[in-house]
C-alpha cells in the first residue's frame, strides 16, 4: 500500500514542480475572461449561460492537463518500470490519476467560485455546481485518462487525448449541466448528483484495466 | 574510488533464481529478429548478450521482463512469485525535476524496499556507495548521464529480485562507474541471482555468452 501512496505523492510533487497545477488554474481563469468578450457584457446573459460556460472550461483544462499524464513516464523509462513495481499496474494507474486528482482538479474545483465572479455566476447556483462538478469529475478524470493512455506512444498526443475522451464526456456533462440547470430553479437535483457519482463509481472500476491494458500494449 | 560497502550488495535471495528460454523467436514489425534462442540460467549464471546494433539485444531482455510477446517458443521463470524481475533499459526513469536524495526516498518506497534498506536512514552513505557523494540536494537534471546512470543503478540495491536484466550497463560509466557495476553484478551473482546483460564492450562478470544476428 506504501507503494501506492509514494507513487501518488510523486506524481503530485512533481505536477506542483513541472507548474502544472499553475498552468491549469491560469488556463481556467484565462478560457472564463474570454467568455465575456465573445457574449458581451450584458450581466443577465453572462448569469444565465454561467454554469454552462464554467463546466465546458473546466473539461477542457483537465483534458488539455490530461494528455502529459502517461506520456512524460513512456518517454523517460518510468513506463517500463512501472510494470515491474510491486503492485499491479491497474492500481498504479490508479495511485497516478489519484495523485492527478488531488494536485490538478482541487485547487480547479476551489477556483470554479473566483472564476464564477468573473461571469456573474448567482451564489445561490454555486453550491449545486460544485457538488455537480466534485461528482462528476473523478469520472472526467478515469475516462480522460483511458484517452491519455491510447495516445501514449504518440508524440503530440494531445490532442489525440482530447478526440478520444471527448464522447466519454457527453454523458458526465449531460448530467453535470443538467443538474446546474436545476439549480437555477432553486432547487436540489438529488436524482442526477446520483447518476453522476454513478460514472464516477463506474469509471473507477472500468478505466483502470483499460488504462493498464493500453499502457501494456504501449510497452511493447 | 570507495570501496562498495557489504551492507548495500545483494543478500543471498530467499529462493534461488532459474530462467529458461527454449527456441524463443522475436517478430519486430514484418522482421523476424532472431529465432531458437534457448538458455537456461540458475542460481549464479550471468549470460552477456552480444551481437551487431539491430540484432535484437534489447527485445530479448524486453521479452524476458514480459513487456514483448514471445513469436515462438517457450520463457520460463521458477520463482514467479510476482515481480522478480529488475529490468534496466537506456531510458534511465530518473525525473529530472526531484533532488537525488528524494529520487532515492521515493525508488526506495516505490520498490517496496525493506525497512533496512531504506536510504532515508542514511542517504549519504548511499549516495557514497554509488560514488555520488555531497549531490543530495542537486536536481537529478544537473546530473551528467554518467552521474544519472550510477543514480538509476540504485534500485538494483534498494528491493532484492533474483534476475537481473541489464541493458548496456556500462554505457557512459567512467572506470569507477564500471567498477561499481561489476561489484553489484558479482554480489548479486554470489548471493544466488542470475542475469542478463546486453553489451558491446566485454563484461567481467558474466559466466557465458551468447551472440544474436551472427551469421544466422
Amino acid at each position: 500500500m506504501s507503494v501506492f501512496w509514494a507513487l501518488c505523492r510523486q506524481h503530485m510533487v512533481l505536477a506542483w514542480r513541472g507548474g502544472h497545477t499553475t498552468l491549469a488554474v491560469a488556463f481556467l481563469f484565462i478560457g472564463v475572461t474570454l467568455m465575456p468578450f465573445g457574449l458581451g457584457p450584458e450581466l443577465a446573459l453572462l448569469q444565465a449561460l454561467a454554469p454552462g460556460l464554467l463546466w465546458v472550461v473546466l473539461v477542457m483544462t483537465l483534458l488539455t492537463s490530461l494528455d502529459r499524464v502517461f506520456q512524460a513516464d513512456y518517454e523517460d523509462g518510468s513506463l517500463d518500470q512501472m510494470m515491474l513495481m510491486p503492485l499491479p499496474l491497474e492500481f498504479v494507474v490508479l495511485a497516478k490519476l489519484l495523485g492527478h486528482y488531488i494536485a490538478l482538479v482541487v485547487p480547479l474545483l476551489l477556483a470554479v467560485p473566483l472564476a464564477g465572479l468573473l461571469l456573474n455566476l448567482a451564489p445561490a447556483h454555486l453550491p449545486m455546481l460544485l457538488l455537480a462538478m466534485a461528482a462528476g469529475s473523478p469520472a472526467l478524470v478515469l475516462l480522460g485518462g483511458i484517452g491519455a493512455s491510447l495516445a501514449v506512444s504518440v508524440r503530440r498526443g494531445g490532442l489525440l487525448t482530447v478526440l478520444l475522451s471527448l464522447p466519454f464526456y457527453v454523458p458526465v456533462m449531460i448530467f453535470g449541466a443538467g443538474a446546474t440547470q436545476q439549480a437555477l430553479a432553486g432547487e436540489i437535483d438529488a436524482t442526477r448528483l446520483a447518476i453522476l457519482c454513478l460514472f464516477s463509481l463506474a469509471s473507477l472500476l472500468a478505466a483502470p484495466v483499460a488504462m493498464a491494458a493500453a499502457l501494456r500494449n504501449a510497452v511493447r | 574510488m570507495p570501496k562498495p560497502q557489504k551492507k548495500f550488495l545483494p543478500v543471498p535471495y530467499a529462493k534461488p533464481a532459474d530462467l529458461q528460454l527454449a527456441g524463443v523467436a522475436c517478430t519486430r514489425g514484418m522482421r523476424r529478429l532472431f529465432e531458437g534462442v534457448s538458455f537456461r540460467l540458475k542460481a549464479g549464471d550471468g549470460l552477456a548478450l552480444y551481437g551487431p546494433n539491430g540484432s535484437g539485444k534489447t527485445s530479448l531482455l524486453r521479452q524476458i521482463a514480459g513487456f514483448l510477446p514471445l513469436a515462438a517458443g517457450t520463457l520460463s521463470i521458477a520463482d514467479k512469485a510476482p515481480y522478480g524481475v529488475h529490468f534496466m533499459g537506456h531510458a534511465d526513469a530518473l525525473k529530472n525535476a526531484l533532488s537525488v536524495g528524494e529520487t532515492l526516498a521515493f525508488e526506495a518506497a516505490l520498490w517496496g524496499a525493506p525497512k533496512a534498506k531504506d536510504p532515508l536512514l542514511d542517504t549519504d552513505r548511499w549516495l557514497t556507495h554509488l560514488g555520488l557523494e555531497g549531490r543530495a540536494w542537486q536536481a537529478v537534471g544537473d546530473l551528467s548521464a554518467g552521474q544519472r546512470r550510477r543514480l538509476a543503478l540504485a534500485k538494483l540495491c534498494l528491493a532484492p529480485r533474483p534476475i537481473w536484466l541489464l541493458d548496456e550497463p556500462m554505457t557512459a560509466l567512467d572506470e569507477a562507474g564500471r567498477h561499481l557495476v561489476n561489484a553489484l553484478a558479482g554480489a548479486h551473482l554470489a548471493a544466488g541471482g542470475v542475469l542478463v546483460a546486453s553489451s558491446h564492450v566485454p563484461l567481467d562478470f558474466t559466466t557465458d555468452a551468447l551472440t544474436l544476428g551472427a551469421a544466422a
